[in-house]
């Protein structure tokens, strides 16, 4: 403990996380800059890049069209020329309206060219349901831009995470999205930070909840949800060990697999149709590569298979929860 | 416009390059030796040696699938372009890109789409690039007739327009979109009429006639890169040569190609050259075998190189 207060902490929200990551690197990189629809009035809706445009003026804080095929064609143009484009698209979901650019523009251009571009762009919007904002504002396609080959997938649960992912992001030379979650900003979530400079390497999970009994890999909001459901469980006698993966893409497959060699049980919990999620992937990979370890089943705890709907009580049935990780953690080690 | 000799003999050069090239990649796929799908571009050759001899070595251009030419034009290698068309190792994408996104950012010419309008949205943003660095290089963007009918091409006029971008558009208008005519694609008559819409100014141009192009592109560029935004032109030309090698164009009218092959942009400037004293025809000769020449050395060069090694499957897809 002592080691830890060396550490200056400080408690911001999710958030202000965001701002100060964008913030941090527009600060340190000139060729850093920020377009998007209404990020230079509004901020972005939730206000995530609130104060920018007054910092850094009209040449680094762009307003575009509602055309995300135009924001993110004009990153590719603008990174394979010099610049670090921040691409705001506000939902993730409006990805469905640039796919081509994501899947080939962004994802192929380098490798077409045989390395000879390099592709700092970093996309960032609001992901998840929990709003009532129905079928176009509010999924996670994790799963799909698993398979866009060549795009590294952050999925940040807190602001310590959300703030060291965008940096580490931002200073990639290879395409980013971070997807930061609706519902940890509608609500306020707060947490530590440092006071000081930090980043987080893309491609280290975190162990959220040591436990030894069952190994949960969540992200974003659901992580929250496991942990809420490890409390509940921890009075039943049954230790979660909860892994945040931090990114989809590059995975932290020895972490996960480390875990599941001492629980020998895995569950992974992920705000998705379970029909081509992030957490199908994951279930492949460790069927493929820890099935000795395995002593149960591997349990997808996901959305259904339909769009989500925008009536609340409908939208809570509709996300994953803590009963149904409970219901899942509960069958595999009866 | 007077245009100094050795601009003159560039483009010349540069268009019968452009022709022989293609020609020998229409016999040298025919022949097995080229893999996936090829199209060419014989009858487009005056737009791109106009337009590149009113760009600096530090523009920038993109284009598309039928593109081979408008690298060369950029200052691409002959003998790199013909092995990434054979897929070989030494190719200027290293046999990754191939014919349909022929390329080459170290000189400039950063993107040629397959999935058509997507390289106007990048020439966008280089040219948003150009200006947030403060320089005054400016961008041109070549696309089709059929492009001009996405959502990209849409969005790039816009944007460049919205945005004042040191871009320029040209338009090169075959009146084909693969088998689909331009009549039943768009209901203008007028291609720049879209232009007009977006507050761009906009000018049609014979595309055939590489000294009218090179005139219009040349005032074009210089207001582009005083800060004057874009301009969108139209260059009317014609496709020589099918969709795709292969196509049998069933779909032209009769009489269609022996027209297009009397526009041919190459005689036609060769004729003025010559009237102008510029060239004799002995020098026009020469210039055609040594386009002949270089190309049979990239042929050779491309044939002899070597395929690229297994592991290259892996490499390259991130930095």
């Amino acid at each position: 403990m002592s080691l830890l207060k060396e550490v200056e902490m400080k408690e911001i929200t999710y958030l202000k996380a965001i701002t100060e990551a964008v913030d941090e690197e527009m600060a340190r990189d000139p060729t850093v800059f920020l377009m998007g629809e209404d990020v230079r009035a509004w901020g972005a809706p939730f206000g995530e890049f609130k104060g920018l445009f007054d910092k850094y003026g009209p040449k680094r804080v762009l307003d575009t069209p509602i055309d995300e095929r135009v924001i993110i064609g004009v990153a590719v143009g603008a990174a394979t020329t010099g610049l670090r484009p921040i691409a705001n698209i506000m939902f993730t979901e409006f990805l469905c309206v640039c796919m081509s650019e994501i899947l080939n523009a962004v994802c192929k251009t380098r490798y077409m060219t045989g390395g000879k571009v390099k592709m700092p762009v970093t996309i960032m919007g609001y992901c998840g349901a929990g709003q009532s904002a129905a079928g176009e504002h509010s999924s996670c396609l994790d799963g799909a831009l698993m398979r866009a080959t060549g795009l590294k997938i952050a999925v940040p649960s807190t602001p310590y995470d959300v703030k060291g992912l965008i940096k580490s992001a931002i200073r990639e030379d290879n395409p980013v999205i971070v997807p930061y979650h609706l519902n940890l900003i509608a609500n306020g979530l707060k947490g530590e930070v440092p006071e000081k400079e930090y980043t987080i390497p893309l491609g280290k999970a975190d162990i959220k909840r040591e436990g030894s009994d069952v190994t949960v890999v969540a992200t974003y909001l659901m992580v929250h949800r496991a942990l809420a459901a490890a409390d509940k469980l921890q009075k039943k006698g049954i230790s979660l060990e909860v892994i945040d993966p931090r990114t989809l893409v590059p995975l932290d497959k020895k972490t996960i697999i480390d875990s599941v060699r001492k629980t020998g049980k895995l569950v992974i919990m992920d705000e998705e149709p379970i029909t081509g999620s992030a957490a199908g992937e994951i279930a492949a990979i460790m069927a493929e590569e820890a099935f000795d370890l395995l002593d149960a089943p591997i349990k997808r705890v996901c959305a259904p298979d339909t769009p989500i709907p925008c009536s609340p009580p409908l939208e809570k049935l509709w996300m994953p929860d803590e009963e149904e990780l409970i219901k899942a953690v509960t069958e595999i080690c009866s | 416009m007077a245009v100094a000799k050795e601009k003159l003999i560039w483009m010349y050069r540069t268009m019968v390059l452009h022709r022989e090239f293609d020609e020998r990649v229409g016999k040298e796929f025919a022949a097995g030796n080229i893999p996936g799908f090829i199209h060419l571009s014989q009858g487009h050759e005056a737009i791109g040696a106009g337009a590149m001899a009113a760009l600096r070595a530090d523009d920038y251009i993109t284009a598309h699938h039928r593109a081979h030419g408008h690298l060369l034009a950029k200052g691409g290698k002959p003998e790199e372009i013909m092995a990434e068309l054979y897929g070989k190792a030494t190719g200027c994408m290293k046999g990754k890109g191939g014919s349909q996104h022929m390329t080459n950012p170290d000189v400039g010419h950063i993107g040629s789409d397959a999935l058509l309008g997507t390289s106007s949205l990048q020439a966008a943003g280089a040219a948003l690039s150009a200006k947030l660095r403060g320089t005054d290089q400016v961008v041109v963007a070549f696309f089709g007739d059929g492009a001009l009918n996405t959502g990209a091409v849409h969005g790039a006029l816009n944007i460049a327009a919205a945005w004042q971008l040191p871009v320029v558009f040209i338009c090169e208008n075959n009146k084909w979109a693969e088998s689909t005519s331009i009549y039943d694609s768009t209901h203008l008559t007028k291609l720049t009429d879209r232009a007009f819409g977006y507050g761009i100014p906009a000018v049609a141009v014979d595309g055939n006639d590489v000294l009218e192009v090179y005139e219009v592109v040349s005032k074009a560029v210089a207001k582009a890169r005083k800060g004057g935004g874009p301009t969108f032109i139209e260059a009317k030309t014609c496709r020589q040569h099918a969709h795709y090698e292969g196509d049998t164009q069933s779909y032209r009218p009769k009489g269609e190609i022996d027209e297009c092959r009397k526009r041919d942009p190459i005689p036609r400037f060769r004729k003025k050259l010559v009237e102008m004293g510029v060239l004799t025809e002995k020098e026009a000769d020469k210039i055609h075998q040594e386009a002949l020449k270089t190309i049979e050395k990239a042929v050779k060069f491309a044939a002899e190189s070597p395929f690229p090694k297994p592991e290259e499957v892996l490499t390259d897809v991130l930095a």
